[in-house]
């Protein structure tokens, strides 16, 4: 066990798949000598060499294409995207392409992909650089996508979305990127499967359901709450697609309440899936609607409003007053 | 005179400015000279030339054969499409000259990726003629294994499997072996961003790729003039430090030549090239387009009195390689393959709708089987209901 921040368990976990299988490798804008402007493929290149760790011309649809065509002879490329914002050149490659070719292929061809990208907001960024864009790839059937909200998770989930046949969106919360945590890199395995959600934190009242970025937002709530004599569970989710839909519900039917957190505007957002799979599976066990915590339906604003826009504490236990009070 | 105006190093009248830094920086090899990569001056030709009489007649014969079956594998697909057999068909009629050599010059090993024009090209590579079909019969969205065929499924968005190619080449090369992707595309295509990027990589890496842009004069109905104006498309190949070459794309055996010298280029390691083919369609954009509308009657005979089945027939039959009873059995074996087609395109084909679910994961997941689940009682439902 040692502290690893989330940029060092994502290094640690390419390193130890990058050592596994000579057929992965590693794609991207200044992913090389660089080692990533987040510094997340630090040291690979020199360990690792030119033609396992590539530095790639930078265009984002090359980048996508090219993997695919990698992995039609059997290798497994994972592919960082810079920043959110840069991803959309690549969407027609992902959606059109990467999520549709083991299919259009009658399942002759795997397209093991991994595509890294650093989303979500909460470091100062400029525009371009902030985006929560995890329900247009979640929209995409034969995209998987999934999100870690601490190092462990990270570390573990990164491992197992570059050994999936199936290509994986793995989005990583970069405000979250220096947070610390314990991780035994060589422990025998990981402690759960990609797609399984996580009670994050066991309460009794509500239930909320947040990944990514928002997990830590809702656990420092339910801290928060439990000094007002309330007691919040947290659901992390992980794994956007698929979803793990037993957890939910098997928390909301203990609790009865739900609030759905995300960064990502609330106007047709993950939320609007939640709010009505668990209406549907947990209409009688809820004492009130599903309520929706999430960011305006607004570009993302400069830097120095952000706070206004993101989702915090104070929203989110806000909306917990609500779904209390029916 | 404020501070910006001052000149950090004095510099006198008459003193020389220093040199400026090398201009590439981080650059391991002074720049390519553009000479070498400059395609030909006009589009190589090859029949009735003298060039043609060192060609392997046996390669010829083999080429015109396929070029016989294969127009008339556009008739019979076009007219498929007429009785309501296939849902469309876009016909490669007058460019089969491109579409048998494309596949003549690779290797089983080798790679090829269509565009949604080539289904011929996907024939001349060995899949089975009505196989290449499911696509525009609406069957499946492509029909063979790409593995085994070495060949992609036909790619409806424009330039899109370009990247995937040049990704294929480059796992030739990191495999250490001299496998090469040749990628077909057509003039309209050469103006998506993909066209672009995929060059631009495939010069970078130095990947083993051919890239046949077959210009066939329309992206539909918008003529060349308003796609590019750039001298030949062909000349775009130089921008990225890659050869261009230009050939008569109804000269079978000019392509086949110049094809193969390019796939060559690419096996030995000295990357890409960007080979432009230049031809006609024929037959409208698709069964469902009305050419009338944006070209001249004049304009199409004058490219059918340079009709590549035409072309082929007149130079071996004036060779000698070729008299009527080798005509008359191609067209009989095309004939066979045209009565195959109708017979087994008359039937009706027998599709599992369960198999919607079947591969859109290679792992799949609770939503899946969920819908799955979802299907099979509403078909279970409506089989009762009958």
């Amino acid at each position: 066990m040692s502290s690893f921040t989330m940029v060092k368990a994502l290094n640690e976990a390419l390193r130890k798949e990058l050592e596994a299988d000579p057929k992965t490798l590693v794609m991207g804008e200044d992913v090389g000598r660089l080692g990533g402007v987040f510094r997340v493929t630090d040291g690979l290149h020199k360990d690792f060499g030119e033609d396992r760790v590539i530095d790639t011309p930078l265009a984002e649809s090359g980048i996508v294409g090219t993997a695919i065509g990698l992995a039609l002879r059997g290798y497994r490329p994972v592919v960082e995207i810079q920043f959110d914002g840069f991803v959309y050149p690549a969407f027609d490659q992902i959606v059109s392409q990467l999520a549709k070719m083991h299919a259009r292929a009658l399942g002759h061809v795997k397209l093991p992909v991994t595509v890294r990208i650093p989303y979500a907001g909460g470091i100062g960024a400029v525009e371009h650089h902030s985006e929560s864009h995890e329900a247009y790839f979640a929209h995409t059937a034969g995209l998987k996508v999934v999100t870690p909200s601490n190092p462990v998770d990270a570390y573990w989930m990164l491992r197992q979305a570059v050994r999936c046949d199936d290509p994986v969106i793995f989005l990583e919360p970069k405000r979250r990127y220096w947070d610390k945590a314990e991780l035994d890199p060589n422990a025998a395995g990981a402690p759960s499967r990609l797609h399984d959600a996580r009670v994050a934190r066991e309460g009794r009242d509500a239930t909320l359901i947040a990944y990514g970025p928002m997990v830590k937002v809702c656990l420092d709530a339910a801290a928060a709450a439990e000094e007002d004599g309330r007691s919040l569970e947290v659901v992390d989710l992980r794994s956007l697609s698929p979803l793990d839909f037993d957890t939910v519900t098997a928390s909301v039917q203990r609790t009865g309440r739900a609030v759905v957190v995300h960064e990502a505007p609330v106007f047709m957002g993950m939320g609007a899936e939640l709010a009505a799979r668990i209406t549907e599976r947990c209409f009688y066990a809820l004492e009130a609607p599903v309520l929706r915590v999430g960011g305006y339906f607004a570009p993302y604003p400069p830097s120095r409003v952000e706070e206004t826009f993101l989702p915090d504490l104070d929203r989110v236990l806000d909306a917990v007053d609500r779904s209390l009070a029916f | 005179m404020t501070v910006l105006d001052q000149q950090p190093d004095a510099a006198g009248p008459g003193r020389p400015h220093p040199a400026p830094p090398p201009w590439h920086p981080g650059a391991q090899a002074p720049r390519t000279d553009p000479a070498p990569l400059l395609p030909d001056p006009a589009p190589v030709r090859a029949l009735g030339t003298p060039a043609a009489s060192s060609l392997d007649p046996e390669l010829l014969r083999g080429l015109y054969r396929r070029l016989v079956a294969g127009r008339r594998y556009n008739q019979q697909a076009t007219t498929l499409t007429k009785q309501g057999r296939l849902a469309v068909y876009p016909a490669s009629t007058g460019q089969e000259a491109c579409e048998v050599a494309a596949a003549a010059v690779l290797r089983e090993d080798d790679w090829l990726f269509p565009s949604y024009r080539d289904t011929l090209a996907v024939v001349s590579r060995g899949v089975d003629p009505l196989e290449a079909l499911t696509l525009l019969r609406g069957d499946a969205h492509s029909g063979w294994d790409p593995v085994r065929w070495r060949t992609a499924p036909l790619s409806t968005p424009l330039a899109t499997q370009l990247p995937h190619a040049v990704g294929l080449a480059h796992a030739a090369r990191l495999r250490g072996d001299d496998v090469v992707a040749l990628a077909m595309v057509g003039d309209g295509g050469t103006s998506e961003g993909d066209f672009h990027e995929a060059l631009n990589f495939a010069a970078v890496l130095n990947a083993p790729v051919v890239f046949l842009v077959q210009n066939n004069g329309y992206a539909i109905s918008v003529p060349l003039a308003k796609q590019s104006a750039a001298p030949s498309l062909a000349h775009k190949a130089v921008g990225y430090g890659v050869p261009g070459r230009l050939v008569d794309g109804n000269d079978a055996a000019a392509v086949h030549t110049v094809l193969a010298e390019a796939v060559e280029h690419a096996r030995s390691g000295r990357g890409p090239v960007l080979v432009e083919a230049v031809t006609y369609r024929l037959d409208p954009h698709t069964n469902a387009d009305d050419a009338g509308r944006y070209r001249g009657d004049d304009e199409v005979a004058a490219w059918r009195a340079h009709d590549p089945v035409a072309l082929m027939e007149r130079h071996l039959r004036d060779a000698g390689l070729l008299d009527d009873e080798a005509v008359r059995q191609a067209a009989d074996a095309a004939e066979e393959l045209a009565a195959r087609m109708r017979e087994e395109f008359h039937a009706e084909p027998k599709l599992d709708p369960m198999s919607l679910f079947a591969h859109v994961y290679a792992e799949p997941t609770p939503q899946l089987r969920e819908q799955a689940d979802q299907l099979a009682a509403e078909l279970d439902a409506e089989a009762v209901a009958r």
